[in-house]
């Protein structure tokens, strides 16, 4: 079984305006900064991106952003992008912000073919307006969908031809999750082994949630706040 | 004396108990690792996926793949765990951080608190604000008892949307040391040299006074 793929405007072929899309990453750590590029050279628009943030000015979900080719986003922070904030303000963009913890859990429920679910998060405040709610042992909860999206898109450190991955650090944060959740799921990799080469032990998404990998190249891996000791 | 940012921080440095699990927000909270008493042990939890959070880099050291959730870069302790967001929000929702400290625009003397959106003019999002007040059993909100305008942060009602309802228990501000009670605000300290006359005079809600109510010890 070999999921290998030439390139990211390979592993992007087949994706069409309007769908939705997942894209891991906290912050510039962990995106999958390939496809993003080669979805800032196509000519898809109108797409619904699913990120918890929407990267900066000139990088990351920016490129998309400066060339309108998104719809909406479904995030849960995204203070760093001034040109995000423009077109929110502007209504040009629609917005769906979500807390972070029932984001991940709704894109892992999503994945793990879990339909809805209840949390405490956001019970009295404006994110449980409409929302179903019920008491669990004397506390509040809003009942929250599991997300699924047409294309998920993860970056990983480590991964197999069979599409078994392994992130390195807080790389992983939504990418491991996400890699479940996506109808066809791209994983681009910065070192890409022959099957058998990782320690099954060591995998964290195993390679039946993968459909399409390649080897990444030319990772920027920009720090969006280098903060070092006083 | 007012406290500054520093003072704040001290002062809920004191809150920490040795094996407490505990969430820094992104501003003064942060500042509250660089007090940890030396006799005491805490963890600190970042929620993009990391338990073990050690100090910032050394220059030169910074790694783009280690980040805290206010996407600076850390490094770890030894003892260190990473793992992905969904995992991260379940110590949080499952009740397993011992402590959250966080910032905050206003606070209620029934512990409501918003901290995340301005109308108008700030629409960044709320992260994991929502996920960490509504989950967590010990909420520390560190804040200026005023905002720039003097007006009082500590009040009856929020005007700016909720991150979470009834969940603070305790406010440390540059002026005070306050609990959230079943019966609203109660004084249990004061900045050095600052009045009991001045924090209630400061704070847009009834405050509960028992007592002489002590000098913080810094």
């Amino acid at each position: 079984m070999n999921k290998v793929v030439k390139n990211a405007s390979e592993a992007i072929n087949g994706m069409q305006n309007g769908q939705t899309i997942m894209l891991g990453g906290f912050g510039l750590c962990g995106i999958p900064e390939n496809t993003i590029n080669a979805l800032a050279a196509s000519d898809l628009t109108g797409l619904i991106c699913i990120s918890n943030n929407a990267g900066v000015d000139d990088f990351g979900l920016g490129l998309l952003l400066r060339k309108h080719q998104i719809k909406k986003m479904i995030s849960s922070y995204v203070g760093e992008n001034q040109e995000f904030e423009r077109q929110l303000l502007a209504g040009e963009l629609e917005v769906d912000l979500i807390p972070q913890g029932t984001l991940a859990e709704r894109i892992r429920a999503g994945g793990a073919g879990i339909p809805a679910f209840y949390v405490p998060a956001g019970y009295g405040t404006e994110v449980g307006e409409g929302k179903e709610s019920r008491s669990f042992n004397g506390k509040m909860h809003l009942l929250e969908f599991g997300l699924t999206a047409d294309f998920a898109v993860v970056k990983a450190w480590k991964g197999d031809t069979m599409g078994n991955l392994i992130y390195r650090e807080t790389a992983n944060n939504f990418n491991q999750a996400m890699a479940m959740a996506g109808k066809i799921t791209i994983a681009e990799v910065e070192n890409l082994v022959p099957a058998g080469e990782l320690n099954p032990n060591e995998i964290h998404t195993p390679g039946i949630f993968v459909q399409r990998i390649f080897q990444g190249i030319n990772y920027e891996k920009r720090i969006e706040f280098e903060t070092v000791r006083g | 004396m007012s406290l500054d940012k520093n003072g704040i921080a001290k002062r809920i440095a004191q809150e920490l108990k040795d094996g407490y699990y505990v969430n820094l927000g992104i501003g003064i909270p942060t500042l509250v690792a660089n007090f940890v008493p030396e006799n005491i042990e805490v963890v600190l939890q970042s929620e993009n996926g990391l338990l073990g959070l050690g100090p910032f880099p050394e220059r030169g050291k910074a790694d783009p793949d280690l980040i805290n959730a206010g996407k600076q870069t850390v490094t770890t302790i030894p003892g260190s765990s990473f793992f992905d967001s969904s995992l991260s929000f379940a110590m949080i929702r499952g009740g397993h951080v011992d402590l959250t400290v966080l910032g905050a625009f206003e606070v209620t003397d029934k512990g409501d608190i918003s901290s995340w959106k301005i109308p108008g003019k700030l629409v960044k999002g709320m992260g994991g604000a929502m996920d960490l007040v509504a989950a967590a059993k010990n909420i520390i909100v560190a804040t200026t008892h005023t905002d720039r305008d003097g007006n009082p942060k500590l009040k009856t009602s929020c005007s700016l949307p909720l991150t979470g309802i009834r969940c603070v228990t305790k406010i440390v501000t540059d002026l005070a040391v306050i609990e959230v009670t079943d019966k609203g605000f109660k004084l249990l300290e004061r900045a050095p040299g600052v009045s009991v006359e001045e924090i209630l005079a400061k704070t847009g809600a009834p405050v509960i006074v028992e007592g002489d109510i002590p000098e913080m010890n810094l």
